[in-house]
């Protein structure tokens, strides 16, 4: 395996409120090798934009960040702001969720993309603009040439989410960040984005971060796929492992609980019941266990470290999962744990 | 991905996944569907509508913005054609003394022989130089503490709007006549003037300014250049100064008219603009005793004076509604 491209250890984030500590990512480990696309998946609140947001070094004052985030080797955490800077573009570049408000309205979107290329690169205006017509007509904005003096107001959601794409690709950036990148759009303009994102990838050769609650993004662009529940990993694994033998509860309830449409139609769309926990304060035990049909005493009362489980593609032990009884789930031993929020099959 | 998937899932299938994504797709909108490239199917012409563009057209069609701009921009004109080409300077003493308006002298002369048309047009250009310069001082200093205030927050802001309320409390007529009466004098300079003034009336457009960078500071384009790797100087200058130009200009207007009133003020009591330069304030103070008896002197200043300030007014109010976001249809 190649050396990777970002590598993050232990790291947490912990938010200073007036109601005391936020405990928002509490301990997260992972590599994106060169190329890779790693997908973080969770529910509202479960530390995925933060995580990014802290490899990007775009926290909040307020929060405080230990742990290791390396790109290239380089300590970020220890970066000056300055130098930040010139990491932010050129080495990670960022794709925020909702194009309606990522792009400045005052700008035409050729501006912003040569704003974008001249803040790191010595470019002429006009080599700037070619470049700009040349990554528009990539993510696939018919008429580039012409489209380029338009304003975003100009622009319909998905072509906006393209856009803001090709501004990412700007600098041909080794690592990005797309946070959320589809979930404000139209069901019917996300394939084009994915497909506009996929362009990037392959024409820049970077590495995706792709954050999202939508398992069905996930599977159509993701390598590996990291759970997060609560601030922790709850599963890690590739993308394979993850959806075909996935090895605890939380995955299995996030699976469930996706619609269908090959169903009688009659069938309730199946949810996890109960909400994620508040990241205020420290607990004991695993934190899904209240949500859990699973949970016994031993989850209750202490939290499960992630443990090498069964994998569908390979022997190397890189499916983990974090539940005491990770290797039953993972044979299917409880079935369809969520259905209708009741328990069946379960064998205990 | 991999293809081989085993038959006894528990759970639903990422495969079934994929094919529920892609079958809702061609589903929901046949025809459209995954149209990448081709022609424009948003059926939007190329043609670019800036805000600006916009701004500038809806300022146009309001009549008394209209009937402002022309005023103005004749006064301004007239000012300094009058002052160039008319055949009396304004420190020109002819032979006539306290003449009524005639053909040669149409605003009359004074007592000591100056033809009041040459001398009512070089307060006009005085007041436009002197409202302009100060306009120009109030907005660098007001927009740049302001823009650093909101941008920055924390304890910069706090010490700049303690700073901001210092200045405010500042009794201005005060502060005007003592300072103008150290440094105006000495120089017979209207630029010290308009300096002093100018220092006097940043702290309106720096609220304002600040006001607004406190609210697009969280806008998400700002957090997106910085995650390009834009520097907090090019965020605010290139980034968020353009989305606050709206309220900057309206009040560079005002602060041009207010200036005037606030000039006139001054010269009125003698502290302002020094003999022999004229300003329409001075102008009305050295005609007002002679009100009744030389109208001309009198009447002409003040008429000009009014004149021009309103025509600021108007093309103030003209700009705020074409800058007016509520006007707009254009979603921001």
């Amino acid at each position: 395996m190649p050396d990777p491209i970002l590598q993050i250890e232990h790291l947490e984030v912990d938010f200073r409120t007036k109601d005391g500590v936020v405990h928002a990512v509490r301990g997260i480990d992972f590599t994106l090798a060169p190329g890779e696309v790693l997908g973080i998946v969770g529910e509202s609140g479960s530390g995925k934009s933060v995580t990014a947001l802290a490899t990007m070094g775009l926290l909040p004052r307020n929060a405080e960040v230990h742990g290791s985030i390396r790109f290239q080797g380089r300590e970020l955490l220890d970066l000056k702001e300055k130098q930040l800077t010139e990491v932010r573009g050129t080495g990670i570049a960022m794709i925020f969720q909702d194009p309606m408000t990522s792009l400045n309205p005052v700008y035409t979107i050729g501006w912003q993309i040569v704003e974008a290329i001249r803040a790191h690169q010595d470019l002429s205006k006009e080599a700037a603009q070619a470049r700009a017509v040349e990554l528009l007509a990539k993510v696939g904005i018919p008429n580039p040439g012409e489209r380029i003096n338009s304003y975003p107001h100009e622009f319909s959601g998905g072509m906006r989410q393209r856009a803001v794409i090709a501004i990412a690709m700007a600098n041909d950036p080794e690592v990005i960040l797309a946070d959320e990148p589809t979930t404000a759009l139209d069901v019917t303009v996300q394939a084009q984005v994915l497909e506009s994102l996929r362009t990037a990838l392959s024409e820049t050769g970077a590495a995706l971060l792709l954050i999202t609650h939508d398992l069905g993004v996930i599977a159509g662009l993701a390598d590996r796929v990291l759970v997060m529940y609560a601030g922790r990993p709850v599963e890690v694994g590739t993308a394979e492992d993850v959806f075909y033998r996935p090895s605890m509860p939380y995955t299995l309830g996030l699976l469930g609980s996706l619609p269908r449409l090959d169903s009688e139609g009659t069938e309730r769309l199946r949810q996890i019941p109960g909400a994620p926990p508040s990241m205020l304060g420290n607990r004991t035990g695993c934190p899904f266990s209240p949500r859990c049909p699973l949970a016994t005493d031993v989850c209750r009362e202490t939290e499960p470290d992630l443990v090498v489980v069964p994998s569908v593609t390979s022997d190397e032990g890189d499916h983990r999962a974090a539940c005491h009884y990770a290797e039953a789930v993972g044979r299917g031993d409880y079935g369809r744990v969520f259905s209708d929020g009741v328990v069946d099959n379960v064998i205990r | 991905m991999a293809e081989p998937f085993e038959e006894n899932f528990f759970v639903q299938t990422p495969e079934k996944v994929a094919e529920t994504e892609s079958g809702m797709h061609t589903l929901a909108v046949p025809g459209v569907g995954v149209g990448l490239g081709g022609p424009d199917a948003y059926g939007l012409s190329g043609e670019a509508r800036g805000q600006f563009r916009i701004v500038i057209g809806r300022f146009f069609h309001q009549r008394l913005a209209m009937i402002g701009l022309a005023t103005f921009a004749l006064l301004g004109i007239a000012s300094i054609v009058v002052g160039h080409f008319w055949q009396y300077n304004y420190t020109t003493i002819t032979n006539n003394l306290n003449d009524p308006p005639s053909w040669t002298n149409p605003f009359g002369t004074n007592s000591i022989g100056n033809d009041m048309f040459a001398q009512v047009m070089a307060g006009v250009e005085k007041d436009i130089e002197i409202a302009l310069t100060v306009a120009a001082i109030a907005m660098l200093i007001g927009v740049t503490i302001g823009a650093i205030a909101g941008f920055y927050r924390g304890w910069i802001d706090s010490l700049l709007m303690r700073f901001v309320d210092l200045v405010l409390v500042l009794p201005v007529l005060a502060v005007l006549i003592l300072l103008s009466n150290k440094l105006a004098k000495q120089s017979s300079n209207w630029l010290g003037l308009a300096l002093i003034i100018g220092l006097l009336s940043w702290t309106y457009v720096a609220r304002l300014v600040r006001a607004d960078f406190l609210s697009l500071r969280e806008r998400d384009f700002v957090e997106a250049s910085r995650a390009l790797g834009a520097t907090n100087r090019r965020i605010i200058v290139k980034h968020m100064l353009p989305n606050a130009i709206g309220p900057i200009i309206v009040n560079a207007t005002l602060t041009v008219a207010l200036s005037i009133i606030l000039e006139s003020t001054l010269s009125y009591l003698g502290l302002g603009v020094q003999p022999p330069n004229v300003s329409l304030g001075l102008l009305v103070d050295q005609g007002q005793d002679s009100a009744t008896t030389e109208w001309w002197l009198f009447v002409f200043p003040v008429v000009f004076l009014i004149i021009l300030i309103l025509s600021i007014f108007l093309i103030g109010d003209g700009l705020r509604e074409a800058f007016d976001p509520k006007k707009s249809r254009v979603r921001a």
